[in-house]
């Protein structure tokens, strides 16, 4: 038999070729600039209106305030305020096609037969996904940060505890809030690569996975499910605040990083179930 | 049993209360070319599913290249080139970046040789000028071009090509024709499911024939059509006439048109039914004794029936 002669070599060709996917689609582009264009827009909102107090948004930490006195706060305020929808609507566009979007276009059954593994398969899909979810929140701090110094300029960043730290290291501390969202984002991609194995409608997978984010927050504005609050999506991504503080208590993400990492093996576990025996039949 | 390029035992698959198909025993010699035959929704592609691991059959099993599936699919895979149920890829990539992903996707590929593997391929289903075009803007036939050239990235030992010539031009046709001679002639089995009789005529070594998703003859061709009982063929201006003849003599499935009469010989002597049909004056332009077409062995192994089996 000459089977036995088949070399499989460890290779990132198909990932390298997952991520070059995702990056030359034109809707993806899109969605990237719109990320980027909102801090733009609420830079130049803030710099043409000087509004006498902060607008009203929920239980974040709250930005807006500090935008006029520091280019830096547009980033925060940014990522705040996209955090609630855009942020979310982005990677469920990534994970919601992951799978769904192969067997859509019929190219998932060329895939299997290439051979691709689906262990393979999922794993490769979720690394694409989870790309998408640190790319993001990158695209809008580096869009927030840089039309805040044009609009706003720099300097001391005063902290959540009242203390001043440098440009550099709050730069720093913007970077470590980015990677915190990207955990973030990431389980909510896992729970959107599960959805995605279960239709064959990316756009299905896309929206249910946009209403469960929207519902995670509602939820959680509601005091009468207290008990429920502990175990949301998204209860601990507003976290993100605690990397203001000075100094930063390490503790302070434990929480989100545990919840961020139970909903991934979760999930992904249950992709997995779900995907390696399932008939393609598109 | 590795004579056997494809090899199931009873493979049977039921959506729902539906037996798609139904305890299929394919045998597919090494370097056969194989002409997977069936009516629309006898289970054809189905079957082709299965073979290739993508749904898993409800009962039986089978061997691909002689190692047993789906679990050697890893090893066996990579020698097997597959076009399932039309073509399937990214419309906002060009044909040639379509073929570039499957290439990287596939682990025994190696990277060096990629771009030349895949100009080869789009060279020998005459896609080259159109390579670097989205996909979205391919026609039918370009698309199932792309398609044929997709399992021709590596070398194969098995081609699995469901209904390949779909949508094709007849220049497309007979290139696809060629191309199936020339990878069988490489060494290459070749499992092609169509609906074109005259292609399975002209490069078929072996017929397999699917209806109601059962396996209702598999033989190699020659014998498939010796097998079948002769007819006799008159021509005539008198075809009712004729045909009345041919039924007194006991000849059975007769058929009339306006110019001729046929029947199914059975026991009868052809010389006998000439003698007859002079003795009643029938007046007779010609008479053949032919071994039926495909087309007849195929009409009467599945049914004269237009509506698919459901
Ligand atoms: N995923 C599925 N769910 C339910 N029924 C299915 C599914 N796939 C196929 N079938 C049914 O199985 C039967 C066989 O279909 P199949 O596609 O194998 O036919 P085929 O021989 O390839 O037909 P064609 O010549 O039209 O391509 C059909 O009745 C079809 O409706
Ligand atoms: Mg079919």
């Amino acid at each position: 038999m000459s089977q036995a002669d088949v070399r499989r070599r460890v290779s990132s060709r198909f990932l390298t070729s997952e991520l070059r996917l995702i990056a030359v689609r034109r809707r993806n582009q899109v969605g990237l600039a719109a990320l980027a264009a909102v801090p733009v827009v609420l830079a130049v909102a803030m710099k043409v209106a000087s509004p006498e107090g902060p607008p009203d948004r929920g239980d974040g930490p709250n930005f807006f305030s500090q935008i006029l006195g520091n280019g830096f706060f547009v980033a925060l305020a940014a990522l705040g305020v996209e955090l609630t929808l855009f942020l979310p609507i982005a990677v469920s566009m990534l994970a919601g096609d992951a799978v769904a979007g192969e067997a859509n276009q019929g190219t998932l059954r060329y895939l299997l037969t290439v051979p691709v593994g689906r262990t393979r398969l999922l794993a490769v899909k979720y690394a694409g996904i989870v790309m998408g979810a640190f790319v993001a929140p990158l695209t809008v701090a580096v869009s927030g940060l840089v039309v805040g110094l044009l609009l706003f300029g720099g300097g001391d960043v005063t902290t959540l505890s009242g203390t001043q730290i440098g440009f550099g290291t709050a730069v720093l501390r913007l970077l470590l809030i980015c990677l915190y969202l990207g955990v973030c984002l990431s389980a909510l991609g896992a729970i959107g690569l599960f959805l995605s194995t279960l239709t064959e409608q990316p756009m299905g997978a896309t929206i249910a996975l946009a209403m469960l984010t929207v519902t995670s927050w509602i939820l959680g504005q509601i005091p009468q499910l207290d008990w429920l609050h502990p175990y949301l999506l998204t209860r601990h991504w507003t976290d993100f605040g605690e990397l203001l503080r000075d100094p930063v208590s390490p503790g302070g993400l434990t929480p989100g990083l545990l919840s961020a990492g139970a909903y991934i093996v979760v999930f992904l576990s249950a992709a997995w179930a779900r995907f390696a025996g399932r008939d393609v039949t598109s | 049993m590795t004579d056997l390029a494809v090899a199931s035992q009873g493979l049977t698959k039921r959506f729902g209360s539906q037996v798609a198909v139904d305890a299929v025993d394919l045998a597919v010699p090494r370097g056969a070319v194989y002409g997977f035959l069936g009516p629309n929704g006898s289970g054809k592609t189905t079957t082709i599913r299965m073979l290739l691991g993508l749904i898993s059959p409800t009962a039986g099993g089978h061997d691909l290249l002689g190692a047993a599936m789906p679990d050697h699919a890893a090893d066996v895979l990579p020698h097997v080139g597959a076009l399932v149920e039309g073509p399937g890829f990214h419309p906002y990539l060009s044909g040639r970046d379509n073929l570039r992903r499957l290439d990287a996707a596939d682990r025994t590929a190696e990277a060096r040789t990629s771009g030349a593997r895949i100009d080869a391929a789009l060279d020998r289903v005459g896609l080259s000028a159109a390579a670097g075009k989205r996909y979205r803007l391919y026609s039918l036939g370009m698309k199932q071009r792309l398609a044929i050239a997709a399992a021709l990235l590596q070398p194969r030992q098995l081609l699995v090509l469901d209904e390949p010539t779909n949508g094709l031009d007849p220049q497309g046709t007979r290139e696809v024709r060629t191309l199936v001679g020339q990878l069988a002639a490489e060494g290459a089995t070749v499992l092609l499911s169509t609906h074109l009789l005259a292609e399975v005529e002209q490069v078929c070594t072996h017929v397999g024939v699917m209806h109601r998703g059962r396996l209702v003859a598999q033989e190699p061709l020659a014998q498939l059509r010796s097998d079948a009982a002769p007819r006799a063929r008159v021509l005539t201006d008198q075809p009712a006439e004729a045909a009345r003849v041919l039924r007194t003599l006991g000849l059975t499935e007769i058929a009339e048109s306006a110019s001729e009469a046929s029947g199914q010989l059975g026991a009868v002597a052809p010389e006998k039914v000439v003698a007859s049909l002079v003795h009643d004056g029938v007046a007779v332009r010609g008479f053949a004794v032919e071994a039926p077409s495909l087309e007849d062995v195929f009409v009467r192994l599945t049914g004269r029936g237009f509506d698919v089996s459901g």
